[in-house]
């Protein structure tokens, strides 16, 4: 099946950093495509990029085709038709994209009537549909709230109403349930999942919870200092994770089996993008690094069909997890 | 013995319209020597609200907290005693309690002065030890908060923390704001710590996951009352009441299983205006005549085990939350 986006060595510089080196990955509809990471990896930048939302001063290079248009090369006012219409994308905190003065009908309509030019009456029983859509609560007295009125559940909950306004195919969800208690979060995931089922949406999750990842995507990227270091389907990349950094992380955070274990942390912290370390950027945090790690960057090595990752001494590297 | 005894406290706000709002509603809490004690509940719980109440710095509108033997005072313009400083506090987000234009060193140090109730001094080896107790480089002393990484300056207020030589310090989400690979290091550290320096913790928290690794013992609170607690384990492993139930099953677990983790219905309701009886009762899947009318109390059902829930009062239940009806 030909995917619904494509993305090829996707490079983006900030002022002179370089803050994602050589980005690939392909989406298919109804997928839950996941970019996971800690700070600094270059994750939501990536999501910046295909959405030309990146910060002044930012280039980019490569390729990201979304319906045989390169999203890369459009100039602003091609980028506003793409942007809401065909890709949408929902933020951690929804009071930055939640007008606090105007009305929960005034915002989500305003989309209908820009993108699709419907009439007020159409938008409204269109507004009604989405917040059903998306399970809010006796939708035609929250269309008449604002921002402030609801918890931060049901915000995340209109965010993601909004940004379906116009049936996008691709969702960019980023940290959408972060800033949100567990039993909300939830709510949330399984309202994505739901909606990839039903609707064929496209969503690229970007979180840095390998739990939330485990929950609901399809499959997974790990990304460390802007590069990939491993990929594949979720299950494989999380039940026999192969880069050193990724069976780092997994040691390192709570396992629903092992509450009597300490955890195993990775020494050292995530570098920014300016402090970046030479070769492979994870070598000073890695126990494993050989010498070479210090001076090249290790290529993605494919290990099965759309499993790959990064890492020259993986064969060395003894079984630690079963 | 307990270092720190919490009986039935109220924290009371004003609310916007003048309405009293009992963020901490009657919770009772103790540590002892050297344990730690987990704080776990979601947003507007009061978890906050107790810890600050704990160290003095919000009034108790009514109960008692006893540290060491003493109640504890709100903290005002008078000078903090020594003995006030052995009960320590450590933030979410210790950049905005680090002070950015003054030295790392001197401000690890400021935790000494009154210990030693020392003007000037040279406690520089000191510093140099904290530091390295927290698992910092002794050059750190001379750097600014902004060249530290999040994790570094959570360390750095650990060490602030431990120059008092505190016999408990209450720690309000202090992983929270840090990078997943990260969040095990400092977990680590306070475990190390309370065990090599006999410290107790109060470590309050949203994620029960990572609070099973580092407390001994967990204490649940809801909509401002502490609804179970329990050894760490046992919490875990068999969880009493209905809302510590449902906290857990919506953890999400990197286990690659693919399981959608369970929701709960319905929102945490507005402190101002709690349900009638059990807090609880209108989210609660198990919920029956008596929840809405009667407040059930924390009562302990097993050794070191309480929790307010009325399925566990012979005479009221209906069918318990035993392991075969759930």
């Amino acid at each position: 099946m030909k995917p619904l986006l494509e993305v090829s060595d996707l490079r983006v510089d900030i002022g002179g950093v370089n803050i994602v080196d050589g980005m690939s990955f392909e989406l298919q509809a109804g997928q839950v495509f996941g970019l996971a990471g800690e700070s600094g990896s270059g994750k939501t930048m990536t999501a910046l990029s295909l959405l030309g939302l990146l910060p002044g001063g930012a280039r980019t290079s490569g390729r990201a085709m979304l319906d045989g248009v390169d999203l890369l090369t459009l100039d602003a006012s091609a980028m506003r038709k793409v942007r809401g219409r065909k890709v949408a994308m929902v933020f951690q905190d929804p009071t930055s994209t939640l007008h606090p003065m105007l009305s929960i009908e005034h915002q989500l309509t305003e989309h209908l009537r820009y993108h699709l030019g419907m009439a007020r009456g159409d938008a409204r029983r269109r507004a009604v549909d989405l917040l059903t859509q998306v399970r809010i609560p006796n939708p035609d007295a929250a269309l008449r709230g604002y921002p402030h009125q609801f918890s931060g559940g049901m915000r995340q909950r209109i965010q993601i109403a909004m940004a379906l306004a116009c049936e996008p195919r691709l969702l960019i969800a980023d940290e959408p349930t972060t800033a949100l208690d567990v039993t909300v979060q939830a709510g949330i995931l399984r309202l994505l999942d739901r909606l990839r089922r039903e609707t064929g949406l496209a969503v690229m999750l970007i979180t840095h919870d390998l739990g939330v990842m485990s929950a609901v995507a399809d499959r997974v990227t790990v990304m460390y200092a802007g590069r990939i270091v491993e990929e594949g389907p979720t299950a494989d990349v999380l039940r026999r994770a192969r880069h050193p950094y990724t069976r780092g992380l997994l040691d390192s955070l709570p396992h629903p089996d092992a509450g009597d274990v300490p955890l195993v942390p990775i020494s050292g912290t995530p570098p920014s993008p300016a402090e970046r370390p030479s070769g492979c950027a994870f070598h000073p945090r890695c126990r494993y690094a050989l010498d070479r790690c210090r001076a090249e960057v290790p290529p993605l090595i494919a290990l099965a069909p759309q499993r790959a990752m990064a890492c020259p001494v993986d064969p060395l590297v003894p079984v630690l997890v079963a | 013995m307990s270092i720190l005894e919490i009986h039935d406290l109220e924290v009371v706000y004003r609310g916007r319209d003048g309405t009293p709002v009992r963020a901490v509603a009657g919770a009772s809490l103790a540590v002892d020597v050297g344990e730690i004690v987990g704080l776990v509940g979601e947003t507007g719980c009061g978890k906050s609200s107790l810890a600050r109440a704990a160290v003095g710095l919000e009034p108790a509108a009514s109960g008692d907290i006893i540290f060491d033997g003493q109640r504890v005072q709100v903290l005002g313009r008078r000078a903090r005693t020594k003995r006030d400083a052995r009960l320590q506090m450590v933030f979410q987000n210790p950049y905005g309690s680090l002070n950015p234009r003054r030295t790392i060193g001197d401000q690890v140090a400021d935790g000494l002065r009154i210990l030693t109730e020392d003007s000037g001094g040279q406690p520089r080896a000191r510093v140099k030890e904290l530091l390295r107790r927290v698992g910092l480089s002794a050059d750190v002393a001379e750097r600014h908060p902004h060249q530290l990484s999040g994790g570094q300056r959570q360390r750095v207020a650990i060490a602030r923390a431990l120059a008092a030589d505190p016999r408990l310090i209450v720690l309000d989400e202090p992983l929270s704001a840090l990078d997943a690979s990260v969040q095990a290091q400092v977990a680590n550290l306070l475990v190390e710590l309370s065990r090599d320096l006999g410290m107790g913790m109060l470590l309050i928290s949203h994620d029960l996951a990572i609070v099973r690794h580092v407390a001994q013992r967990v204490a649940v609170m809801y909509l401002g009352q502490i609804v179970e607690t329990a050894a760490t384990r046992e919490l875990w492993n068999a969880p009493m009441h209905p809302y510590t139930r449902a906290l857990i099953d919506a953890i999400p677990h990197p286990d690659g299983l693919g399981r959608l983790p369970e929701a709960l219905t319905g929102e945490i309701p507005d402190p101002a205006r709690p349900p009638t009886g059990c807090r609880f009762h209108p989210r609660c899947p198990y919920a029956f005549e008596r929840c809405p009318t009667d407040v059930p109390l924390l009562t302990e059902i097993a050794a070191g085990r309480n929790v307010s829930c009325w399925l566990y009062d012979s005479a009221a239940r209906p069918t318990p939350l035993g392991a075969a009806a759930v």
